[in-house]
């Protein structure tokens, strides 16, 4: 809980309930194994991530998937206001596929599990291939059931409850091109701030002029979020792909989101580079330091409602030593894959209590983290 | 409110799939056309395991969330 609320989103596309999931075929058959790690601003984060997806018959597919965050923590947040943490994340989830005719249709349940966080996740999409199979038009919908609590006293109990709407279109554009739109709605009700955390606020008595309050943020947020993704052939095998992502939330919240990635095919290796740009406004409650105890209704001092900018740059290799020809058995294809991002983020409204400095003169937070992931595929 | 909205958005794309299936549309990109967007390195996510990992550091970092539906891609073809 400590370390993030927002965990099962992201996972939702893992399972295929991304809203441009593909119809008319089902997924191929494959296993994944991945070590992934995170390392930076004072947060260490490594664990596993082992995907299984096997067809039955002719028109079902299973998918599971078990990840582990493994979390030790002495963030900036934890260091000036907590001590340093360590704890543990696990998550699983089943889903199926079923295909009839061009149609896709997927449910999937996905259950994140802390020591002080509990959340479960259903979810349903329909995908529907058009027009010669140029269009798959993708609907999806996702309820959360999230349970927060605390460490630190078991009585303490908070519900929050999720909604996800999405539609997707994938689109055949050139037999070069394909691109894919997606919308996506989120809205949450109920406790939302994270228990732990504190905002700050003017203290002429204090020594250092400022002093604590936990943060309080109001019980509903709607977010809307629409993505547009394409990505082209080049002449000589290799691709490029461009995404832009705009963002906005009743919290004020407004977000730019772009990237280019290359992907670069030789022998029987596959490179590819990315970089990806992020920029966007801070939340209308938050605040680096709030004016007096209790000076508005809602507070907070999340530095990710902050306002900032982030960039990522990422390098990948991936190596095929199981082929279409040869195979291993039952297997027909295997790759090991690497891959190293760069993250730096730039708090524009955030300072760095760390260096114990008087109000008014403290620098502004700065974060950058290595993010590497190790993973054998296989299909079969 | 938003229900409404994402109704208005959802009903015009659900009549349009269900016409679809009516009509005599030829595509444009024809189904043999397609090999190079079958390429593997053409997939909209390539590793699901992968992407959906890196997706959530990012909306551990950021505040933004949603719309980066990744599954998908290649073909399009049965």
């Amino acid at each position: 809980m400590r370390y993030r609320r927002d965990i099962v989103v992201s996972f939702m596309a893992l399972l295929g309930l991304g809203v441009s999931a593909q119809a008319g075929v089902l997924p191929e058959d494959r296993a994944d194994v991945l070590y992934h790690l995170y390392d930076g601003g004072g947060v260490e984060i490594d664990g596993p991530s082992i995907l299984v997806r096997k067809q039955v018959g002719k028109s079902t597919s299973f998918v599971g998937n078990y990840y582990v965050d493994m979390v030790s923590s002495a963030s900036i947040d934890v260091i000036t206001t907590a001590s340093p943490y360590s704890e543990e994340r696990k998550q699983w989830s089943l889903g199926m596929d079923y295909l009839r005719g061009n149609t896709t249709m997927r449910v999937n349940y996905t259950s994140s599990v802390e020591s002080d966080f509990d959340a479960k996740t259903y979810g349903f999409s329909v995908s529907q291939d058009m027009f010669g199979d140029l269009t798959t038009l993708t609907l999806s919908y996702a309820k959360g059931d999230d349970i927060v609590g605390r460490s630190d006293d078991p009585a303490f109990e908070r519900d929050n409850d999720r909604q996800h709407y999405g539609v997707g279109i994938t689109q055949i554009l050139t037999r070069n091109l394909i691109a894919t739109l997606n919308f996506e709605t989120i809205t949450d009700e109920g406790f939302l701030n994270n228990p732990y955390r504190s905002v700050r606020y003017a203290d002429q008595g204090s020594a250092l002029g400022y002093s604590y309050e936990p943060e309080l943020y109001p019980n509903t947020r709607t977010s809307n979020a629409v993505g547009l993704r394409a990505k082209y052939y080049l002449p000589y095998r290799a691709a490029l792909e461009g995404e832009y992502r705009f963002f906005t939330d009743t919290w004020d919240i407004e977000a730019h989101t772009a990237a280019i990635t290359y992907t670069h095919p030789w022998r029987e290796f596959v490179f590819t580079g990315k970089y990806r740009y992020h920029d966007q406004t801070g939340a209308h409650f938050y605040r680096d330091v709030f004016p007096r105890e209790q000076a508005t209704n809602f507070r907070g001092r999340d530095k990710e409602l902050s306002p900032l900018t982030s960039h990522t740059f990422k390098i990948g290799a991936s190596y095929e030593f199981i082929n279409d020809v040869d195979g291993w058995g039952f297997i027909k294809r295997g790759t090991a894959n690497v891959s190293y991002s760069f993250l730096t983020v730039d708090y524009h409204d955030f300072s760095d209590l760390s260096v114990g400095a008087l109000l008014g003169q403290e620098p502004l937070y700065a974060l950058d983290a290595d993010v590497i992931q190790i993973f054998f595929s296989f299909w079969y | 409110m938003n229900i409404k909205v994402l109704g208005r958005v959802l009903m015009p794309l659900m009549l349009l799939g269900a016409s679809a299936g009516c009509s005599n549309f030829e595509p444009w990109v024809k189904p043999y056309e397609r090999d190079r967007l079958a390429d593997p390195i053409m997939a909209l996510d390539t590793d699901p395991v992968s992407s959906s990992y890196i997706q959530h550091v990012y909306e551990a970092r950021e505040g933004a969330r949603g719309g980066e539906g990744a599954a998908g891609g290649g073909c399009g073809c049965n």
